[in-house]
Parts: C-alpha cells; structure tokens; sequence
C-alpha cells in the first residue's frame, strides 16, 4: 500500500510520517500532498485562537469529547511557540488533552511555529490538507497563544473561536484593532473567576462598534472549560456559525480565499529556493559587508542579486 | 531546504506525581534545538505509545520516581516491538537502582539517566545516538 492510501485508511503512523515530512522537507513532501489534495474539502475547519493560559487547548479538548460522542472525528494541531535561539520547542497542549491520546478517531499533532510569525507554523495549512484527507470531519487549530496581531488563523480556517478571560488589562485592550476583530464567536473561559461580565460587557461594546456587512453577530459565551461548563451551548454556536457561513456564501469566499493564499505563499516559497539556489552565500555575504560597511545600500544589493538571479533562470530555461 | 529537528517525547508512566525533574530535562533538550512533546503525568504504556505515533518522534524518554520501572518499562518496550516501532530509542531517568540497569539496558532501553546527571550528558548522548535527515 502506498503512503498516500494508507493515510486514505486513516494509518496514524503514515499521517504522522507525512506531516514530518512536510514540516522538515516540503519539497520531498509535495508528490504526497499532490494526490491527497482531490480528497481534501470535506472537513469543517476550526481556528481556536486568545492569548497565553486563556485555556485554548482546554477548550480544545472539550469541544473533542463533545463532537466524539456524535461520533465524529477530530483532528488537531496544536501549535506552540519555538525558541528564536535554539530552535527548540517545548510542546505541552497535549497535558490537557490526554484522554483523547487512544481515541483511535482523535489525531492530535504538536508543532513547533519554528519561527514562524503570525500564530501557526508554515505547515499548519498542509497539516489540514493531510488530516482532511485522512477522513477527519472536524480540524482544531490551536494556535500559539497569541497577543494582538497574529491573525493568521483567519486565513486557513472556517470558523474562528477567540478564546479570552477575565482579567487581562483594562478596557482599552478590547478596542485596538487586531485579533479582536478576528473572531466568529467569543468564548469567555474561566468565567467563574471576577469580571468576566465586565468582560462580556466590553467585547459587547466594542462589537456595536465594528461595522461589519455580514449579518453574522458574533456570540459571546461563558465557559469554564475545566468544569466543562459552557461547553455543549458553545458547539451549538459553531454549528449555527458553520451553517450561516455556508447558506451566505461566506464559507465559500473564505475557501477562495485560502485557496488563493495558498497559491501565493506556494509560489514565494519556490521563488524562496529558487534565489538560495541561483545566489550562492558568499554572494550574499558580499553584499551584506558592503550595505554593513556604508559602501552601498541595501535597495541597490536587492538590484544586483536581482540580476543575478534573473540570469542564472534565463540560462535554466534554455 | 531541509530543516530536520529532533523530536523527543518526555513522558511521566505510573502514579507518581513529581515532574521537577521531567521538566527539566525538557527545557534542557529545548535549549538544545530539540522539539519536545510533554504529555503530563500519569501516562499508561498505551498512551505513551499512541503520542510517539502521532508525534512521530525520534526518542522517548521516560522518567520514573515510584519504583514501578521493572513491571512498567518491559511493558513499553514490548508494545513498541508489537508495533514495529524500535526505530525509536527509549533512553530512560529518575530513581533507578543500579542493579535494575543493566537488566533494563538488556531489555532495548538505550541509556538511563540517574539523579545528578549532567543534562548536557543527556543532550550529547541524543545527538550522538540520533541520526536526522
């Protein structure tokens, strides 16, 4: 059996291998993600996003017990930050989902952003690709806890759910612009703690503020994502949520979206190695001395390699 | 471009509830350029197993304070056989007495790491023993 069938079949081990893959080697990975894209489409993508200890993968590994009593299945990618100096990364979502580990129907990734900016990691979107395949109905993406602009999970998911709790500054945070305007659905976790009316009150206001044209209002819902309160009520506002965006066509034109971004970050990507192939590092440390040194300035660096560059493709078209 | 890192599972198997050291180890392998999966305490072999599927890791590493390790660690080791997994190393830390080693080494754990053991040990023992693309 080949990888891409097995992954059809939903064997963990070549999921695993696969997103390995794609995360260390895209290029060796792309053939595989080439046949699996035709089965790709089907999942309902979730983006579940807030800031550091706003209880994401709680919240995460709740709403998964919910949709597996349906019998559904969920896939999730968790992400977490990488460190700027070693590379390293401690990948920890996965404390607070361990019941879910031996569901043979609940796939569950760690990864790293490795440098990444934005709340996902470069792969996050072929990760989906790989999960959907496999049969998932539903995909998790948990980002790294996020501050107030990394918005990227917008751009690969269906539904957003902006994870927030009391007692993160004044109210002055909810108005900037950002990660606030992101979400489909407001969950207040741990909102049996003070303030989380107050809390409540503020996103209220701040969404009267935001003229949107969609008809879609965002809810905003308490949980106590520990004591699994909240959490059947929250669901039930994804479904609604899924339902609104597929019957007004938003679904739709967030897909083309993606698909477009898809095709954009593919093809900087192949220009990306295309200019590490042409341009050789001495090269580029040259003009990195020069610009360094005040010799010459980095807009007429970006001219020289560009011409460099342009050579070295026209003599590989030939 | 390929950008391999290596990936370690620290898991905690058994009823103890002290993960100082665990912890430790996992910033240590971090600082190290490593991705490292921390699942929490009290993980059955099962669950141990099922993560480094889905995890796709490199090494596992499991650290033990209660005693346990003879009847847990064989029962991993075996699973992991079952499954056609040994490409995976099993290195090993916590309170083990020295006459357990041997016996332990023997049965496919590759190193363990008792109390006091310099991390940076552990960091190049990883390193030497792993081979990423």
């Amino acid at each position: 059996m080949s990888l891409t069938e097995k992954i059809r079949n939903g064997d963990s081990r070549a999921v695993a291998k696969l997103i390995t893959m794609v995360e260390n080697d895209f290029q060796n990975a792309q053939p595989f993600l080439k046949e699996l894209h035709q089965y790709c489409g089907k999942a309902i993508v979730v983006g579940i996003t807030g800031p550091p200890g706003s209880g994401k993968s709680t919240i995460t590994d709740k709403l998964t017990k919910h949709l597996r009593k349906m019998n559904k299945k969920v896939g999730i990618i968790a992400i977490d930050p990488s460190s700027p100096f070693s590379g390293g990364a401690i990948l920890g979502d996965r404390i607070r989902m361990q019941d879910l580990t031996t569901d043979k129907d609940v796939f569950i990734r760690s990864v790293g952003a490795r440098g990444h900016l934005g709340g996902l990691s470069r792969s996050t979107q072929a990760v989906v690709k790989i999960m959907d395949a496999m049969g998932k109905d539903f995909i998790f993406i948990e980002t790294v806890g996020v501050g107030q602009s990394e918005i990227d999970v917008i751009k690969v998911s269906d539904v957003v759910l902006l994870v927030v709790m009391p007692g993160m500054g004044d109210d002055i945070q909810v108005i900037k612009a950002g990660i606030m305007e992101i979400g489909d659905i407001f969950v207040v976790n741990k909102s049996d703690r003070d303030g989380s009316d107050k809390l409540i009150a503020e996103i209220e206001m701040m969404l009267h503020l935001i003229e949107k044209e969609e008809k879609w209002h965002p809810p905003i819902l308490k949980t106590v994502g520990t004591e699994n309160i909240g959490i059947d009520v929250l669901w039930k506002e994804v479904e609604k949520c899924t339902d609104y965006l597929k019957e007004s066509g938003e679904m739709f034109l967030r897909r083309k979206n993606r698909t477009r971004k898809e095709i954009f970050d593919l093809f900087q990507e192949s220009w990306r190695e295309m200019f590490f192939q042409f341009i050789s590092e001495e090269r580029l440390e040259k003009e990195v001395e020069r610009v360094l040194k005040q010799n010459d300035n980095p807009y007429n660096a970006v001219k020289k390699l560009s011409a460099i560059f342009k050579e070295n493709l026209f003599k590989e078209g030939e | 471009m390929k950008k391999s890192r290596i990936r370690v599972l620290v898991a905690k198997p058994g009823l103890d509830g002290h993960d100082r050291g665990a912890k430790v180890i996992a910033r240590a392998l971090r600082d190290a350029g490593m991705e490292v999966i921390y699942t929490g305490l009290r993980q059955t072999p099962e669950q141990i197993i099922e993560a480094a599927i889905q995890e796709d890791v490199n090494v596992i590493g499991l650290s033990i304070l209660s005693g346990a390790h003879m009847y847990i660690f064989p029962k991993i080791i075996k699973m992991l056989e079952e499954r056609k997994m040994t490409d995976i190393m099993v290195i090993a830390g916590g309170i083990i007495p020295i006459e357990d080693i041997s016996e332990l080494k023997k049965m496919g754990i590759k190193e363990i790491f008792t109390p006091g053991t310099d991390t940076k040990k552990i960091v190049k023992f990883i390193k030497t023993n792993v081979a990423v693309a």
